[in-house]
């Protein structure tokens, strides 16, 4: 595997991040509560790393979530879903599993394929990486907020017109990769894009496609500002 | 009359072109619904308990823990204590919970003691493997080897393989099963919906008309999802058991240990030609594993085949877990031993391969004529007249560039098809048949077929499949589909034409033979202003739909096809970093109906090549008898930047299309790893004996040649 998969492409914004700290507390939940939620699927490594434990040991004041099911709300494609889940649910599974959305695929399930990327707040993120509870307060876009039924994204049409599927389990991963790899890079070159999509991974080959469908919505998304 | 032999060329207007798959549209919107993506009321989530051991006695199990975790409402025990599991993954207990984490949770609270067992996990030559263990086949003969060996001018002798892989499709395998009353419905992920169907109804003792499959797309195949598998079944009885459906699905981690494996194929090659680049003799022993299961001899030598020849395969048991078919069975693991063989033996005599290819062409049997012109073609594309220099020619600097080719061949006939065809009286067509789009793009392929029949867009086709309720047709395996559904669309949408025009042809003032349905119009062929809209001919049906039926014709398909293929890579020498700069993959399928979605094939074939060649592995653990990389970060496929220019030519016209319809999707995925290998091998100077060629062996290769090895 060539390691010239550019990681700052992808952008998963830690729930531990301040930004996500401030969404989260407004919804009743914190830097504590988040990891003694997710302790379960958060190494301790990882999260010294980060430089957090004893921040987390340090606020005990605060309200504890879980491990039971808690109310949250997520506003997906433009509107609010409220829902019960335990705290260690990925937003993916919340999705998939509790509001039946789903053109997110699960396939490694731990942030490596890309399948399952979602937008949140227009950044691409590994939605099997993020949990539930943390995604509160953010605006979340799944492939269905593209486009309505029976429309298809520029994303979407050029993926079509190239031929960029096969089996088509990868595709919707990768139309939300290259639809917020575009905003962010609106007029990418043939080696942009090859090392900007690298989050994603297709098993049937359809990289050909992809690539040219990438650079073709470039052009029309741009003839579209014009 | 309409005639269903395929139109000749001046006629299609749809054959040999290229169309975007009709089911583009709702996977690139997310809105396909794939048997993952399948939600139903009450659903429940079904998980496995796996075997930890490779090689074990199950003594006892106890779920009674288990049935009282939070959210589990069913659980059934998979495997019979006293027998022994086989491998690490095997199924031991499945269970239903409200969610997938409680099921995960109860699987884990699941008591399974085991008698630990002796394994073998290593892909050992079976002179290692214990005689229990190592099942030598027959030897085959050809002429007189050992005489031709003798007298052979230029001699080489070495040892090639591939490793086992597997197939990590995107969607797991994996089902929800649903009953009414004594009824299941199952939305699964399989190549063979037809037979699927068929194995559950046996399995769970029901009749098979109780039982309807469903797959209206599958994330990914290749040859791995044929069977009910043991947790179709498993899935149903927990179904069964809760009185709810149950969706259950491999985790990835079981799919890579157990849901697919390619077998292994290693063989000791001594091969020999003459000084003018004559090949004239052939001696391999080769082994490989397909796990606890034994395995067929593997076509070696591989296309190219010596006029004196011995080969004996053994076939080694192991606790790696159960091969299963991968596209192309055997054919990649033995294109790379032979093709590299052959590519070694012209480096020494020297001579430049394609010459030593074209030299030996006719011993590549009926198709040398197709191989022939493929080369030419491939060498045209890659400029390699130009670009080739001897193996190991020193460039400047670390990264070295070389060239490697390597030929392949496949059948593709196609398999048993059932189609119906209903014209309505609004002028819609429908297609049904109970066959699969893996992503080869069958739905758009029957669509055309039709569309081509009555000189309709293939918009205009409203096509029925992945449903066992369809008339019955195979699995998708072996390149057989194409072959097998465009012939029994044609013949289908031929008898409902021909039915259509008895039906019309008074109002035409014509017999119903010298009618033709072209552009969109039922016409007189001689007379083609006496015509009628497609809407006004089928409106004359008064209230009743006309309904034919047609079977697979084999007067329009055929079999066995060549293939030809050449890379380009640099290898860092310093690092032991290969990249595949360029392919050039110059294929023929007989008469190719979408363009599009073949060169797609050919395209994800060299792709799925790069990937085995250079990264795929399933690693095992010898102390545990565990896969050590049953996940996406250490089971590598290749991401779009280790994907060069790639470049495909699909053989057409006279010569190929009067063939008939041949099946696309193994042949192309055959030649990569001996292409790469060999351009590697022109790059460096030394040959990396195995697939995948990771640096670790690039450099360990490049160490032995230079005779500096570290210890």
């Amino acid at each position: 595997m060539s390691d010239e998969r550019d990681p700052a492409s992808r952008v998963v914004p830690r729930p531990d991040s301040p930004e996500a700290d401030a969404s989260a507390d407004s919804k009743g939940f914190s830097r504590r509560s988040f990891l003694k939620g997710a302790g379960i699927t958060v190494s301790a490594g990882v999260i010294a790393a980060e430089g957090l434990l004893e921040t987390a040991t340090a606020a005990t004041d605060t309200k504890v979530a879980g491990p039971g099911a808690v109310p949250i709300t997520l506003k997906i494609n433009g509107t609010e879903h409220t829902l019960e889940v335990e705290p260690r649910v990925t937003l993916l599974d919340a999705l998939r599993d509790h509001l039946d959305i789903t053109g997110a695929k699960k396939v490694c399930d731990r942030a490596v394929c890309g399948a399952c990327t979602v937008l949140l707040d227009g950044k691409a993120v590994y939605s099997c990486n993020v949990l539930a509870i943390a995604a509160q307060g953010h605006e979340i876009t799944t492939i269905e907020g593209l486009a309505a039924e029976g429309q298809l994204s520029p994303v979407s049409a050029a993926f079509v017109l190239h031929d960029a599927q096969q089996c088509g389990f990868c595709t919707p991963g990768f139309v939300m990769a290259v639809t917020a790899y575009l905003k962010q890079h609106p007029n990418p070159s043939y080696e942009e894009v090859t090392a900007g999509l690298g989050g994603n991974l297709c098993r049937c080959g359809t990289y050909m496609g992809v690539r040219e469908a990438a650079l073709d919505a470039a052009k029309r998304l741009s003839a579209g500002r014009a | 009359m309409a005639d269903y032999h395929w139109p000749p060329a001046e006629k299609r207007f749809l054959i040999g072109k290229s169309f975007s798959r009709v089911d583009g549209p709702a996977k690139s919107s997310g809105r396909a619904k794939y048997a993952y993506d399948i939600n139903r009321p009450g659903m429940l989530y079904g998980k496995m308990v796996l075997s930890p051991h490779a090689h074990a006695k199950v003594k006892s199990i106890d779920t009674a823990a288990a049935e009282k975790m939070p959210g589990v409402r069913a659980v059934h025990v998979m495997f019979e204590p006293g027998k022994e599991v086989l491998w690490a993954g095997q199924e031991i207990v499945a269970l239903a919970a409200d969610t997938e984490d409680q099921a995960r949770d109860a699987a884990r609270a699941v008591k399974v003691v085991y008698e630990v067992m002796p394994h073998l996990v290593s892909d050992v030559a079976p002179a290692n493997a214990g005689k229990e263990r190592a099942t030598a086949g027959s030897e085959a003969k050809e002429g007189d080897p050992d005489a031709a060996m003798a007298a052979a001018e230029v001699k080489v002798e070495g040892t090639y393989g591939a490793g086992v892989i597997t197939h990590c499709c995107l969607e797991a395998h994996g089902q929800v099963t649903e009953w009414e009353a004594d009824k299941l419905t199952m939305w699964v992920s399989t190549q063979n919906v037809t037979g699927v169907a068929g194995e559950m109804s046996k399995a769970l003792s029901i009749p098979a008309a109780s039982v309807r499959t469903i797959t209206q797309y599958m994330g990914g195949g290749f040859g791995s999802k044929f069977g009910a598998d043991p947790w179709g079944p498993a899935c149903a009885q927990l179904a069964k058991k809760a009185g709810r459906p149950v969706k259950m699905m491999l985790e990835r981690d079981q799919e890579l240990m157990e849901a697919g494996a390619r077998p292994s194929i290693y063989a000791k090659v001594k091969a020999g030609a003459k000084k003018d680049g004559t090949l004239v003799a052939w001696i391999s022993e080769s082994w490989g594993t397909s796990g606890p299961q034994g395995g067929g001899n593997p076509p070696i030598p591989y296309v190219m085949r010596a006029p004196n020849r011995r080969t004996k395969h053994t076939a080694v048991l192991t606790n790696i877990g159960p091969g299963r078919a991968w596209r192309a069975p055997n054919h990649p693991q033995s294109a790379v031993i032979t093709m590299c063989a052959l590519d070694d033996l012209a480096a020494a005599i020297p001579m430049d391969p394609l010459d030593f290819f074209l030299k030996n062409i006719e011993l590549t049997g009926e198709r040398g004529k197709s191989y022939r012109e493929e080369l030419l073609k491939a060498a045209a594309m890659m400029d390699w007249k130009k670009k080739w220099r001897p193996r190991g020619t020193k460039q400047p600097g670390p990264v070295q560039r070389g060239l490697g080719l390597s030929i392949h061949t496949w059948g593709g006939g196609g398999h048993q098809s059932n189609a119906s065809c209903t014209i309505h009286p609004d002028g819609s067509v429908e297609v049904n048949i109970s066959s699969q789009d893996l992503g080869t793009g069958t739905r758009t392929i029957i669509a055309l077929v039709a569309g081509e029949t009555f000189g309709l867009p293939i918009s205009a086709i409203t096509v029925n499949i992945g449903d066992s309720r369809y008339p019955a047709s195979g699995a998708s395996g072996g390149s057989t589909t194409v072959g097998g559904v465009s012939s029994s669309t044609r013949h289908a949408a031929t008898n409902a034409l021909n039915e259509l025009f008895a039906k019309v042809a008074t109002f035409l003032d014509a017999k119903p033979e010298e009618l033709e349905a072209a552009e969109g119009e039922v016409r007189v062929a001689e007379d083609p202003g006496r015509a009628m809209t497609w809407n006004q001919a089928c409106a004359k049906l008064g209230a009743t739909p006309i309904a034919a039926a047609g079977q697979r014709s084999l007067d329009l398909i055929s079999s066995g096809v060549a293939g030809a293929q050449m890379a380009e890579v640099t290898v860092d020498t310093e690092t032991g970093v290969v990249r595949v700069e360029e392919i050039v993959a110059v294929q023929d399928c007989g008469l190719v109906l979408n363009k599009k979605t073949a060169e797609s094939q050919v395209y994800g074939a060299l792709i799925m090549g790069v990937t085995y060649a250079l990264y795929e592995e399933k690693l095992m653990d010898e102390q545990t008898g565990r896969c050590l990389n049953p996940d996406m970060e250490f089971y590598k496929l290749a991401g779009l930047a280790d994907i060069g220019k790639f470049r495909v030519h699909m053989m057409t016209g006279p010569g190929y299309d009067e063939r008939g319809v041949i099946g696309l999707g193994e042949p192309p995925v055959v030649s990569p790893g001996a292409a790469i290998s060999n351009a590697v091998a022109n790059a460096i100077g030394v040959r990396v004996p195995t697939i995948p060629i990771t640096p670790a062996k690039v450099l360990a290769a490049l160490e032995a040649a230079s005779g500096t090895g570290r210890a």
